[in-house]
């Protein structure tokens, strides 16, 4: 009995032992920081993590570390949530939501940029960018990909060659409805994604009331039933009419935004101009034979005010531990050499204007990039800003209401009204 | 060594609880504590660190989403289990007398081993909204087309401002105008280049004798005014013209190749004059399935296109074992075959039926992965499950309210409790 008692503990013990062993660890590299091994937890994935992996290669070769890169994908908020409740958090993560890393650093889960970083960032980052990173005075984390979500595209196949692209408002609702009369439906709008609606809303709202106006709807210090959004929605209202739209209003939302880029760049057009940020050029690149910067080209967002304005977003990195090769690889990860790496892959925009516009890979992308550094009026994606409950639930709060009001612009009482109720609750919840 | 061997001896207890230890263990690791620990979460706020007690209960039942949620669960169990039972039933009996039995229920089994996510992605294709992409439309509008010709100005629309607006019926009507009048009547949103060839150039006709007027396509001219007749824009051939005089026409006319038209002999007035709603109707685009009506019933469908295989196979086996002289014997009674089927087979069947139908609303209650696919972000609130809401709710954005989300998810077992408890009785029923 004893033996058999023996050899089944054996046997568990071994079970046990195989299910919880690692990955072997890597052979060491010589340098400062041999031996060490960093972990990074980012929503990169596919492409976009090979890419990244680049740019820690030229980390570890330089300090001997070891870097381990774990793809969250859009679960990121998840598995650092279970992480840090089991007490094993990754040294370094990438998250594409400030609310969340606002969350982080107020429950204590992060560790502060050290001086040397946060020098590196006030060189080369304008200070907008800093602030994003920064919470109740202390500086967290550094967009590290951002995107500019001021950018409208254009396939220059159907256009013709004559075709100027429109610098404001109302140019760009007269080359829709120019292009509408000879019976086109010139306007892709990816309706079934609820976050590219809100976008166009953002986009129109941060000229049409301002900065400052912007900044305290983002934090819910004005209503939503203000007239500041009524107008903008209205404004939006001229946009978005059912003759320029493919197959009308119910069709635009049940279009995902792929399929919206498809339906510009795809074999079989069914409209020519579609608005996303520069990732929309993936997407092409991805599901179409286009090529961007040949046939998919770019304009900016069509002015309303008098300042040119850009809404961003972006994927902020924080450290989580206060290991030494936590901190260097901050500092690495925040130089415009690090960036400039990634950069020359495509697929990229930095914040950082260091970042040389020649180190971007084709001409969209630099001008992209270009109006990213350069704008007077930079705000972060105000979805991103608000408590995920109301700015990035499928079929609820922000998206929700946009597909409504894209839906019916008539209930846009009714839709603001519920909103507005909705982002009270959300607001007193809190972040999380 | 002599030892007391034997099924009640000791040693025998202790091999069989030696036995037992790995599965119990896991049963306490995987379903045990689990369960108990969603109990206890679910009393804790967001975070998991404040006892809030029922509070989340009573959110549960006073959020709307939730309500949606429920009442469409609600809407499942009580059309789901019994069609795919009765449609199960119905192709069991039929498919005994059938000369390719087996291969037909092969095929109508085979839908259970594709995923369901693979089926939703299937379904969400098949019921698109455009024609050229939803299998479902595409029909439909072919069928459409047999039988109504296409109009021939298909999308055209009253130029803005140019006299002519959309009446109730989709008809484009004119203010009233007097019996000697000459009116020009914009339309815009159709190619030149496709207008019939013999279409002329437009000119304005001059007030004479009789209703004079000019359907004109107002776009491409030089210079390309909106609601002037300028140079190079042409009349539209073969409109139907209406004029009516207090709710009902007096009298019809149809436009020349320059667009003109006359109606002489009027003399009341005022007139109103309609171009008729089949000069212009859009093609038949089919109809919006996953809109925010007929989700519901879509899914519900995609659903026994899986389940019905499954139902049909498990009653097949319950047929084979009913006592065939029972049959029989009602036939040489006299029993006709209709009175066989409901007196005599589906009595006997009814256990096998009985445990189908739980079987199936226990799957009912847990469906997500359906509705998650087919649904479009624009109506998932609208198509909303109590499984899916449960994810929705703690991990759907940003890592989400695991407190809510585990008192859904106890809501959502008691649910089922009812239909497990039963079938577990059946099982132990049909052992004894």
């Amino acid at each position: 009995m004893r033996g058999k008692q023996v050899a089944f503990g054996l046997v568990t013990a071994f079970l046990v032992v195989a299910g919880c062993a690692g990955p072997q660890p890597a052979p060491a590299r010589p340098g400062p920081l041999a031996g060490q091994t960093i972990e990074v937890l980012a929503v990169w994935s596919d492409e976009e993590q090979a890419a990244f992996e680049r740019v820690l290669d030229v980390f570890e070769q330089r300090t001997g570390a070891t870097v381990t890169y774990v793809s969250g994908g859009d679960e990121v908020p998840t598995v650092l949530a279970t992480r840090l409740a089991g007490g094993s958090p990754p040294d370094v993560a990438g998250v594409a939501q400030p609310a969340l890393v606002r969350t982080l650093a107020r429950a204590g889960s992060l560790v502060p940029l050290d001086p040397s970083t946060e020098s590196v960032i006030d060189a080369q980052f304008a200070p907008v960018w800093k602030e994003l990173g920064t919470v109740d005075g202390e500086l967290y984390g550094f967009v590290f990909k951002a995107a500019n979500k001021s950018t409208v595209w254009y396939d220059a196949g159907q256009l013709g060659p004559g075709f100027v692209p429109p610098r404001t408002w109302d140019e760009f609702v007269e080359t829709l409805r120019k292009l509408s009369d000879t019976g086109r439906t010139p306007l892709s709008v990816g309706g079934a994604d609820g976050w590219t609606l809100t976008d166009w809303f953002e986009n129109v709202y941060l000229q049409t009331a301002g900065g400052a106006m912007y900044d305290r709807l983002a934090r819910h210090e004005i209503s939503w039933t203000d007239p500041s959004v009524r107008t903008a929605l209205q404004t939006l209202g001229r946009v978005f009419r059912p003759e320029y739209l493919p197959g009308g209003i119910s069709s635009a939302l049940q279009t995902e935004f792929t399929e919206s880029v498809v339906d510009v760049f795809g074999a079989d057009p069914k409209a020519s101009i579609v608005f996303e940020a520069d990732f929309v050029a993936g997407a092409i690149a991805e599901s179409t034979p286009a090529r961007v910067g040949a046939d998919a080209r770019v304009f900016p967002f069509p002015r309303i005010g008098p300042t040119s304005s850009v809404v961003s977003g972006g994927d902020t990195l924080v450290a989580l531990t206060d290991e030494p090769g936590t901190k260097a690889l901050m500092q690495f990860l925040a130089s415009s050499e690090a960036a400039s790496i990634w950069a020359a892959q495509g697929g990229f925009v930095s914040p950082n204007r260091q970042v040389a516009l020649d180190e971007y890979p084709d001409d969209s992308t630099r001008q992209i990039a270009e109006e990213l550094v350069g704008a007077d009026n930079l705000r972060f994606d105000m979805s991103d800003l608000m408590p995920s409950a109301l700015g990035a639930t499928r079929g609820d709060g922000f998206w929700r209401a946009m597909q409504d009001y894209l839906a019916d612009p008539a209930q846009v009482d009714r839709i603001l009204a519920e909103l507005e109720a909705e982002a009270t609750a959300a607001y007193e919840e809190g972040d999380s | 060594m002599t030892r007391p061997t034997g099924p009640l001896s000791g040693g025998s207890h202790r091999l069989a609880a030696l036995f037992l230890t790995p599965a119990l263990l896991l049963v306490v690791v995987f379903l045990v504590y689990p369960t108990a620990y969603s109990l206890v979460r679910s009393m804790f706020d967001a975070r998991g660190d404040e006892f809030v007690g029922v509070e989340n209960y009573v959110t549960a039942f006073t959020d709307d989403r939730t309500l949606v949620a429920l009442r469409n669960s609600v809407i499942w169990v009580l059309v789901a289990p019994s069609l795919v039972t009765t449609i199960g039933l119905v192709l069991a009996v039929v498919t005994e007398r059938i000369r390719w039995a087996t291969a037909f229920r092969l095929v109508m089994f085979m839908p259970l081993a594709i995923s369901l996510v693979a089926s939703g992605i299937i379904f969400r294709l098949v019921y698109e909204e455009d024609p050229d992409r939803g299998l479902v439309n595409a029909v439909a509008v072919s069928v459409h087309d047999v039988f109504s010709p296409a109009s021939p100005y298909q999308g055209a629309r009253p130029r803005e401002g140019g006299g002519l607006v959309v009446g109730p019926d989709g008809a484009l009507e004119t203010a009233p105008v007097g019996a000697q009048g000459a009116v020009g009547l914009p339309i815009t949103g159709f190619d030149p280049v496709e207008l019939p060839a013999q279409a002329a150039s437009a000119v304005l006709p001059e007030p004479g004798a009789g209703l004079r007027g000019l359907v004109w396509l107002d776009v491409g001219g030089t210079p390309d005014r909106t609601g002037e007749v300028d140079a190079g824009e042409r009349g539209v051939p073969g409109i139907a013209v209406e004029v009516w005089e207090a709710g009902r026409v007096v009298a019809t006319a149809t436009t020349g190749d320059d667009g003109r038209f006359t109606v002489p002999d009027l003399t009341g007035g005022p007139y109103t004059i309609r171009l008729a709603a089949a000069n212009f109707a859009e093609p038949f685009r089919g109809l919006t399935w996953l809109g925010p009506v007929l989700v519901t019933p879509v899914v519900i469908a995609a659903w026994l296109w899986i389940m019905t295989g499954f139902a049909m196979t498990l009653i097949v086996a319950g047929l084979a074992s009913i006592p065939r002289d029972a049959l029989e014997a009602a036939r040489v009674d006299g029993a006709t075959e209709w009175q066989v089927f409901r007196r005599v087979t589906v009595p006997l069947l009814s256990p096998v039926l009985l445990v189908v139908f739980v079987t199936l609303v226990i799957n009912v209650l847990k469906v997500f992965d359906l509705v998650f696919v087919i649904a479009p972000g624009s109506v998932q609130e609208e198509a909303n499950v109590l499984a899916l809401q449960v994810w929705q709710v703690s991990f759907g954005a940003g890592g989400g309210d695991q407190g809510l989300g585990s008192a859904l998810a106890v809501l959502l077992f008691l649910l089922v409790l009812p239909a497990v408890v039963f079938n577990i009785r059946r099982f132990r029923g049909d052992r004894s």
